[in-house]
């Protein structure tokens, strides 16, 4: 925060950082392996009101430093070739990097999960001082909802007010979802995209199953 | 319920986001080690709880993580003003 003195680094700061993904031929298992959701999306109905999808094995970052210093998102801007978003409550995407404003000191940060690494490094190459990249890939996943009636599924689940008149396109919040939580971001007019707890992802996924009967619901892999 | 503007957020939610951490504004002393245990006890133990205006910290948990002060009146529930950290109230009892 900016009420806190923060002094840069004297000395050259190491970092642990691990390639968790090094390349496709290992097999990655997304906190919803085991729903099979490949043979859901064979079997199951072809339209609906609701559509889900897991976006899977997704790399996220997390991103904290100081927004006042104009030096840090620039570095930032650098490494992920998109400058980060200081308004509350906003979101960009630049091809395949996305980033979240979390918080006013924070981000969150999703590429393809074999670009994590990549991210990652180019964020600690290029940034100094007081800031910290963690790579949070392992503790969640994203959960991508859309269709005609996918705000009727949200109203039931979340107590945020997604009227496109104060939650347009683009716009992030955290916040719970069925007594857990999610960072909602609406991505187009019927689209939302919900980066969830891995813990909490197989409850989320029996929750929107039960949300969304009343509509239809189609799973896509 | 409250709906609680986030003076980070930059925008009302819901209570259900928030926590309350009760009084603002407590000062450590600033060397423990010269309190009386009078003075250290009323830092660490006792707090206001008056009926009117209450200054108060509260935690946006669900939302951006960030602590921040409410003044409310403690008799209508009415949340007078929000501020941030390392603020001071304009709203105060007379």
């Amino acid at each position: 925060m900016s009420d806190v003195k923060q002094e840069a680094a004297t000395v050259a700061p190491t970092v642990a950082v691990m390639d968790q993904l090094p390349d496709a031929s290992i097999q990655g298992q997304s906190p919803l392996f085991h729903a099979d959701l490949a043979t859901v999306a064979k079997n199951g109905p072809k339209t609906g009101g609701v559509t889900f999808k897991e976006e899977a094995l997704m790399g996220q970052i997390t991103l904290r430093l100081n927004a006042e210093n104009a030096e840090q998102l620039k570095a930032a801007e650098k490494a992920l070739g998109v400058a980060l978003p200081t308004q509350p409550l906003t979101s960009v995407v630049k091809g395949e990097v996305s980033v979240r404003w979390m918080s006013p000191d924070e981000w969150l940060i999703v590429v393809p999960g074999l670009k994590a690494f990549e991210v990652e490094s180019a964020l600690h190459a290029e940034l100094s001082g007081h800031y910290q990249v963690v790579n949070i890939s392992g503790g969640w996943t994203i959960f991508k909802l859309s269709g005609a009636n996918v705000v009727d599924v949200l109203k039931k689940s979340t107590i945020v007010d997604v009227h496109p008149s104060v939650f347009p396109v683009g716009k992030v919040v955290s916040t719970t979802f069925a007594k857990s939580s999610a960072i909602i971001r609406r991505s187009g007019e019927s689209e939302f995209e919900l980066v969830v707890r891995r813990s909490f992802s197989d409850y989320l996924w029996l929750w929107i199953q039960d949300a969304s009967r009343e509509f239809g619901l189609v799973v896509e892999a | 319920m409250f709906y609680i503007y986030c003076p980070y957020c930059g925008e009302h939610r819901e209570e259900e986001e928030f926590h309350n951490h009760g009084q603002a504004h407590i000062e450590r002393p600033a060397d423990p080690d010269s309190c009386t245990d009078e003075e250290w006890g009323n830092y660490m133990f006792f707090r206001k709880s008056p009926k009117g205006l209450h200054h108060e910290i509260w935690d946006h948990v669900a939302g951006c993580r960030k602590f921040f002060n409410v003044t409310r009146d403690t008799v209508t529930y009415e949340i007078k003003e929000v501020y941030k950290m390392g603020e001071q109230p304009k709203v105060v009892a007379e």
